[in-house]
């Protein structure tokens, strides 16, 4: 096919990787079947913003990293970035796959599976085969079944029935080296009345061309399960970051998503809780700082289908330089999903003239007998606080500094590891301060 | 002889192009609590935000010093560091920073670099001082003022100055909205703070708060400018029989400033209607 010819990946090289890595025959297959699909499909359509002038193609190939067994013997630029204490159960990727992990022995008497996707695809085969690519599809566009062709590395999470896992399950990716692929996919999947918590930082470093990091997150909370996802990610200025998040949340059960989206580059983060059952619920905490001249595209989605469905979104952005963001929440109410209620707000603050905020928030309901709230704005730091402030003697700076952490507080606190809660603040910190 | 010394002369200030503060003169000195009344709409929170360099209120005449320094010179923040404090009518509502971290950066603004306050120190102090004020040690965690009652919101406000230690400090309507027992708690905050080495600018528009912290002198403010300025029998008296008195004696007849009553104007080039 002549229009293979322009995807960045190619079938051999596709196929020597998944062969390299012992990939069971259903997987290549959906691979292969994934990279005619991105050859026919169009790029997804953002709101406003015009993807397809980005950097999309720097895909790089699929390289082994070097496995360690001690922390020690990690890379510096690596051991930067771990957590500084509560370690509990880690994984480490570095370019195109795991490197590191650490897992108490207490997770695999419990019966969780916590590992890297390459070990993952040859132990639990059957189990992943189920569940791979089934909430965000290959056929939606370009980018996913792009993902679908070319993913490697990430980690797959598998919680038993009624299982609680006390410690948050860690992970750390991190690029070094632009010709390597950085495409993971991580998979969560938690059975009736489980509850686990997932957190992760991505993170390049010292990268010295450009890089396309495609990602996709599936979570699959059944019945009465509770599942918390925090991501930060803190990619350079030369990566684009698309990264698509979808939840499917069955009956009572609850999905929670934190993202700190601190990339240096352009970033389409899309993010889903589909409601399926009754009395299901998702919250979404979203805050970015924009910077340079990158643009965000950041969605938050909530789709109601079962009855007395609840969401709740946040989306906070601070915008700087001549950044853009273009920030939506969509709250869907389907047919039936009587009793559902949908709040979202998305609030976007600019911190300079050139820079460019949208807020759009969206609310499409094909229900009657539902709630569904909706506030939005897009605005500057407020004058009256700011003289408040200095009113006690603070400085304009460290007032205006004050006013905008406030703003991102109310996800910041949100982490639930500190460690990662002290490095996002460091890096909003970073961003604000350049 | 204190060493506090705050003169505002002439002070005139304009909003929107409105003139409203039409030539205002006050001599604070250290020890001294002054009382400015007045009925509502008179430009007495115009002159307090003036004062403390709101940017809306545009200062064209006049100056204001303390102990000799330009405040009109400086910045809002300058002027809090300088000594002077505004518990505000309306005080802003900060989501997302705490009231110990608010107080703390401004405490901390007044230190140097590397002499900053430190926080079991700053945590005894604040807890004192809201047990002082009789403050739920919780709202040392709360966002600044959000959600406060307006009660509460004057008593952070007190917090806020008790901490804080200015040389002037100017209470706009703090008895406002404060119940009889709220009221005593800021006015013992209050009197516990008078030292030779601080002056109080009280404003109010009831005589009720000057019950519990009797003024030296008190000032009454119409249309932009004081027009009457004695000792606390004046503030007694207005309490008594209310401003007509006075108003009869002056000859005004609206007290307020900057709110031109529409005149109704025959609108021109009518014709009459024909019959
Ligand atoms: N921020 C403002 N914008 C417009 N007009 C104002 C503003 N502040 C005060 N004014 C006007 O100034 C006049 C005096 O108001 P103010 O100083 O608040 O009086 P007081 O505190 O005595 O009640 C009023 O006519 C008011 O409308
Ligand atoms: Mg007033």
């Amino acid at each position: 096919m002549t229009t293979e010819t322009l995807l960045p990946a190619n079938r051999d090289s596709i196929q020597a990787a998944s062969k390299a890595n012992g990939e069971p025959e259903w997987l290549i297959n959906l691979r292969m079947r994934a990279l005619e699909l991105a050859g026919q499909l169009e790029l997804p359509k953002l709101e406003k913003t015009r993807i397809d002038r980005w950097q999309m193609d720097a895909y790089g190939v699929n390289k082994a990293g070097q496995p360690v067994t001690e922390l020690e013997e990690l890379p510096e630029t690596v051991k930067e970035l771990l957590p500084q204490s509560d370690i509990g159960h880690l994984i480490v990727q570095r370019n195109s796959a795991a490197i590191y992990a650490t897992i108490s022995e207490e997770l695999s008497k419990q019966g969780v599976i916590y590992t890297d996707m390459a070990t993952a695809v040859r132990d639990h085969s059957e189990l992943l085969q189920q569940h791979f690519m089934s909430v965000v599809k290959p056929e939606e566009h370009r980018v996913t079944a792009l993902h679908a062709a070319v993913c490697q590395g990430g980690v797959f999470v598998y919680v038993p029935k009624n299982v609680r896992v006390e410690l948050p399950l860690q992970a750390l990716y991190i690029t070094d080296d632009a010709a390597a692929s950085f495409s993971p996919h991580i998979l969560i999947v938690a059975e009736q009345g489980s509850d686990v918590t997932y957190v992760d930082n991505v993170v390049s470093t010292g990268l010295r061309s450009e890089l396309v990091h495609n990602a996709v997150v599936e979570i699959v909370a059944k019945p009465s399960a509770t599942v918390r996802f925090a991501t930060v990610h803190r990619l350079d200025k030369g990566v684009t970051d698309l990264s698509t998040r979808r939840a499917i949340v069955e009956q009572d059960a609850r999905v929670e998503w934190i993202l700190g989206e601190m990339n240096d580059g352009n970033c389409m983060s899309d993010t889903t809780s589909i409601l399926k059952g009754n009395g299901s619920s998702s919250d979404h905490k979203v805050i970015c700082v924009g910077t340079g001249d990158q643009k965000l595209n950041i969605t938050t989605r909530a789709v109601h289908f079962g009855r007395q469905s609840t969401s709740d979104m946040i989306t906070r952005a601070v915008m700087r330089d001549e950044s853009t963001a273009i920030v939506n929440g969509i709250t869907k109410i389907e047919k039936g999903a009587t009793g559902a209620h949908g709040e979202q707000t998305e609030r976007v603050l600019m911190l300079s003239p050139k820079a460019r905020g949208d807020a759009n928030p969206m609310l499409l309901i094909d229900e009657d007998e539902v709630t569904a709230g909706h506030a939005a704005s897009v605005g500057q730091v407020n004058k009256d606080q700011l003289y408040y402030m200095m009113s006690r003697g603070i400085s304009e700076d460290q007032a205006t500094r004050l006013i905008i952490y406030g703003f991102l507080a109310p996800v910041v606190s949100e982490i639930p590891v500190e460690s990662l809660e002290n490095k996002l603040s460091e890096w909003v910190e970073r961003k604000l301060g350049q | 002889m204190s060493n506090v010394q705050f003169t505002i002369q002439g002070l005139k200030a304009q909003v929107e192009g409105k003139e409203i503060l039409k030539g205002v003169d006050i001599e604070i000195k250290g020890g001294e609590i002054h009382a400015i009344m007045g009925p509502n709409g008179t430009g007495k929170s115009t002159l307090a935000s003036a004062v403390m360099g709101h940017p809306v209120y545009e200062v064209t005449d006049g100056s204001i010093t303390l102990n000799g320094e330009d405040v009109l010179e400086m910045e809002v923040d300058e002027r809090a560091r300088a000594g002077l404090f505004l518990a505000m009518q309306y005080p802003s509502e900060i989501a997302g920073v705490t009231n110990a971290d608010f107080l703390r950066s401004a405490i901390n603004a007044r230190r140097s670099e590397g002499d900053e306050i430190s926080l079991i120190k700053f945590i005894r102090q604040m807890e004192g001082s809201m047990n002082k004020l009789s403050i739920d040690p919780q709202f040392m965690h709360r966002y600044l003022n959000e959600g406060f009652s307006g009660g509460e919101k004057k008593r952070n406000e007190i917090l806020q100055m008790a901490m804080l230690d200015p040389k002037i400090c100017i209470l706009d309507e703090i008895d406002s909205g404060l119940d009889i027992d709220a009221l005593k708690i800021v006015a013992d905050g209050v009197n516990e703070m008078r030292s030779e080495e601080r002056g109080f600018l009280i404003i109010t528009h009831y005589q009720r708060l000057l019950n519990y912290i009797s003024p030296d002198f008190v000032h009454v403010m119409m249309q932009g400018r004081i027009v009457r300025s004695g000792g606390p029998e004046l503030a007694q008296r207005l309490e008594n029989d209310g401003y007509e008195w006075l108003k009869e004696e002056l000859g005004i007849e609206d007290e307020t400033v900057g709110q031109e009553t529409e005149e109704f104007q025959m609108p021109m080039n009518t014709t009459a209607p024909k019959y």
